[in-house]
Parts: C-alpha cells; structure tokens; sequence
C-alpha cells in the first residue's frame, strides 16, 4: 500500500477499481490547516483526467499492472508499435496513451510495457534517455556565463531548455522522468 | 558528469535579487524602528498547533515557527520586533513548500492586525516602487488599499456552503486550498480576515463577534504569502487553547512538547500586540516571477 508520502507525479495506483497514473501533483497546505495532496490523474484504461485531493492517513493500492519487456519497432498509423521479444507478440500503443512518452522512444529500445490484463495501456522508460540535437542557436562566443540557456530541439521533436553550450549535432542525457537536460554525452 | 551545475548557474539573477529583497526588508523594518532580533533555532517545544510537524532535533526541535520567544521578548517591554530566520516543519514539500524554508515575522505592540495590513502595503510599496508586479503572465496592481474579504464572504463568493458547514463536515481546509485560494489576489492583493475562532490558537477573538478571530492570510496571486494575528494576552484562556491543541497533536501521533510555562507566565505582562509571519520565500517568488520555490533557494532537500 501506499500513504500520501509516497504520491508523486508518475505513480501508478488503483482509483476506484481502475489503474491510474498521477499526471501532476502538488503538496500544499492552506493556513494553519491540513497537508492536502493535490493529484491530476488520468485513468490509463479510458484515458479521462480528473483532479483529486487527498488527505493525510488515506492509503492506496498500487495499480496492478504488469511489465513485459519489450523492444519499440516503429510508430504507423495505427499507432506505436512494440514487440516483445520472447513470445514475438506485438502490441500497438496510441499517441495519446504515450503522452509525452513518444519523445522519448528510439528504435529498437527496450521499455516495459506496462500490461492491465491482456491489454497495454502504457510504458515505462529507461530512467535517461540520448538524443541528437537537431535545432538549436548558435553558441555566441563570448557568452561565458554559465548559467544561461536556450531552447533545443531533438531528433524526436521534443523541445527543452539546455546551457549555452549545447551545440547542433551534440548527443545529449534527458531524464525522462522530468523530461529535463541532464548532460552531454560524448559519442 | 565533468559539466558544471548549470542549473545552480542558471540561479543567479533570482539569487541576486533575493539578496536585494532581503536587505530592502531589513531597511523597511529598520527605518521604522523595529529591533532586529535572533532568538534559538533549536527550542524544547513549539507553541503547539494541530497541523504543524516539528523536526527533531536531539532531545529538542527545530523551530517551526520564533513566535514564542518573540512574543516574551514583546511582554519584556521591546514594542517593534522583526526577525528573518530559518523555520523547519517535517513533510512539507511542494512547488510552494519547503521543509526548511525563510520565515520574516515582525510585532507591533499597541496594535492589532489593522496595523499590520498598513505594514504589508508600505512594506510592498518599498520592495516594488512601481507600484505592479507581474507573476506568471498576469499583472497585479500593489497600490493601497488592498482587498479586504472575511472568510465569511470567501464561503459565500466562491463555495456553495458556509464556514461554518464546512467546518462541521470537515471540509473546511478542502474548501480553502482548491475553491477559494486560487481565486485570491490577482487584480490586488488580498486580505482574506475573520476566521472562524477555533482556527486560531494565538489569536485574539474580535470584540463584538466571538464567532471569529482577529487572523488574516495575504494572498497575492493565489499564494498564500503571510498569516497575522491579533494575539491573544489572556494566559489561562491560551494555556487552555494549548492544551486542546497539544491533545490533537498526541493523537495524531506526534512527540509531546512541553507546556510553555514561562511563555504562559509572562503572557500576562505582554501589552495588546499584533504579529505576523511572511514566507519570504514565496515573497522572492512573487517579485521575480518564479513559478516554483524550487527557483528561488540555492539548494532544495532533493539537490543535497
């Protein structure tokens, strides 16, 4: 079981009989009152996003759900496509189900797909992901101070901010669980 | 892994203005007058409040909050105080919550929360001469007066129940953090005043309607910025108010703390005073625009 300690964003737990994962949550606490935990989750079987509120000493059943490991092929227009590598069964996921998960895929990666019975309904990715920068603005010599930063685009379409000197063609460490610049990684 | 902490980097304009912020209330308080005072970090009790974790600290705690030993320094005869401290309160975590975090709290003797809404606008006037600030993508007007609602007339605008209901069916915090909060504070700051009296331990009831408390929250922007109060001078009527809430405290499985008996003892020589304790972090926040209190302290717990 899970308390509310344990609630952040991308966990996966059982609301109302069916497996839900926290799109975003806040802590907060009003005045001098109660610690409230504050969930937008999205039912990972429908798809439908709703707000919840929780106080502290409700606990939670972690969604029963089971990881096959499985390799991406390739995105079409039925969706994304994976394989698992043992039984070569292969399952579709749609754009919408993979969410910002999509930036992320390479081919050929292994993820978990994430099995609700005989159904997919989602993944879960490798803690850190490569990608190639394929859009960003030159490096204006001079411009030293370390601290500032620019936006970039990857092979994926994704776009963050990343420093200064992060240069077109560079291969750079995403942390998918943020979706934020960790570092340069040399090829 | 050789690349610097560019995010840390990355800190160093909200940092700078952190450090101006810091010393612009330091001249607001001293060129009124107030006494610049340190009291121990490190204390064998907090007053006792329901909802506030302490962190241990060997045998002691962690301050949550200087207000005791600020209110014994008051009763001793010293009429303006301020203080910007550390405070510790366990498991707060969230884009507007730090478990350690910057606290200003000041007191006036001879005053009652009145004062201290004059304090918040002159002390805003001070820290943004403009006169707006703009958070987030939406302008905020500073200038005086700001926005005066009771929570009575917050449950009536924006709820469909009272106070009073929500209270009784325990929805009262609920109602406070998702329907009323985030509606607070977006044309002008807001003062949102009179709350129910059982929802303040320290705070004098409001002569004429014992129902309320004279406590307010400042809300800019949907955050919440400050809590003030009247104080309560009585001290058998706040030792009884201690006991009550230290029980709460018990059951819900929290350490005991002492009773603050020489707190309580020199309550009765305190003169009527009003205090208040403002987030400075979240203050930063609002004057340099970051959308999280992540943006503006050097580290978070998480960055250690």
């Amino acid at each position: 079981m899970y308390n509310c300690s344990d609630l952040k964003k991308g966990l996966k737990l059982m609301v109302d009989g069916e497996p839900h994962v926290i799109v975003a949550f806040d802590f907060t606490k009003p005045g001098k009152g109660q610690a409230l935990y504050k969930c937008k989750l999205r039912n990972m079987i429908t798809g439908s996003l709703f707000d919840r509120t929780y106080r502290s000493g409700e606990s939670f059943e972690p969604a029963s759900l089971e990881d096959r490991d499985m390799q991406y092929l390739y995105q079409d227009e039925s969706g994304y496509v994976f394989m698992d590598q043992k039984s070569f069964d292969q399952v579709h996921l749609s754009e919408e189900t993979l969410g910002d998960d999509k930036y992320f895929l390479i081919d050929n990666m292994n993820v978990n797909v994430l099995m609700f019975g005989e159904r997919a309904i989602g993944i879960t990715l490798p803690n850190f992901v490569n990608l190639k920068v394929t859009h960003t603005d030159p490096w204006v010599k001079g411009d030293t101070a370390a601290g500032n930063n620019k936006p970039a685009t990857v092979e994926t379409g994704y776009t963050l901010q990343v420093p200064s000197f992060v240069e077109e063609g560079d291969l750079i460490q995403i942390d998918t669980r943020t979706g934020a610049y960790n570092t340069r990684v040399k090829e | 892994m050789a690349e610097p902490n560019w995010r840390l980097a990355g800190k160093r304009d909200r940092l700078m203005e952190r450090a101006r912020i810091l010393r612009g209330i330091r001249a607001f308080f001293m060129d009124r007058d107030f006494l610049e005072v340190e009291t121990p970090h490190r204390v064998p009790g907090n007053a006792p409040e329901a909802y506030i974790a302490p962190v241990p600290s060997g045998d002691w705690f962690l301050h949550s909050s200087p207000e005791l030993p600020m209110k014994r320094l008051l009763a001793a005869g010293y009429p303006r105080l301020f203080q910007i401290c550390r405070c510790w309160r366990a498991a707060e975590r969230g884009s507007r919550h730090l478990p350690e975090f910057t606290m200003l709290e000041w007191y006036r003797a001879q005053a009652d929360y009145h004062a201290l809404m004059d304090d918040c606008e002159a002390l805003f006037h001070a820290l943004a001469p403009s006169g707006h600030l703009t958070w987030q993508g939406r302008a905020i007007d500073l200038g005086p007066p700001w926005e005066r609602l009771s929570v009575a007339e917050a449950f009536a605008r924006y709820t469909d129940t009272t106070a009073h209901q929500a209270l009784a069916e325990d929805r009262f915090d609920e109602l406070i953090a998702c329907a009323i909060e985030p509606r607070l504070g977006w044309d002008k700051p807001c003062f949102l005043t009179d709350y129910p009296a059982e929802l303040a331990a320290l705070a004098r009831k409001k002569p004429g309607n014992p129902e309320v408390a004279e406590r307010f929250e400042l809300y800019i922007a949907g955050l919440e910025l400050a809590n003030a109060f009247s104080e309560l001078t009585d001290p058998e009527e706040q030792r009884a108010r201690f006991a009550r809430e230290e029980a709460q405290r018990l059951q819900a499985g929290q350490p005991p703390y002492p009773v603050p008996d020489r707190f309580l003892a020199e309550l009765a020589h305190m003169p009527p005073a009003a205090g208040i304790a403002l987030g400075v972090d979240r203050l930063v926040m609002l004057l340099t625009d970051a959308a999280t209190i992540d943006e503006v302290v050097t580290f978070t717990p998480e960055e250690l």
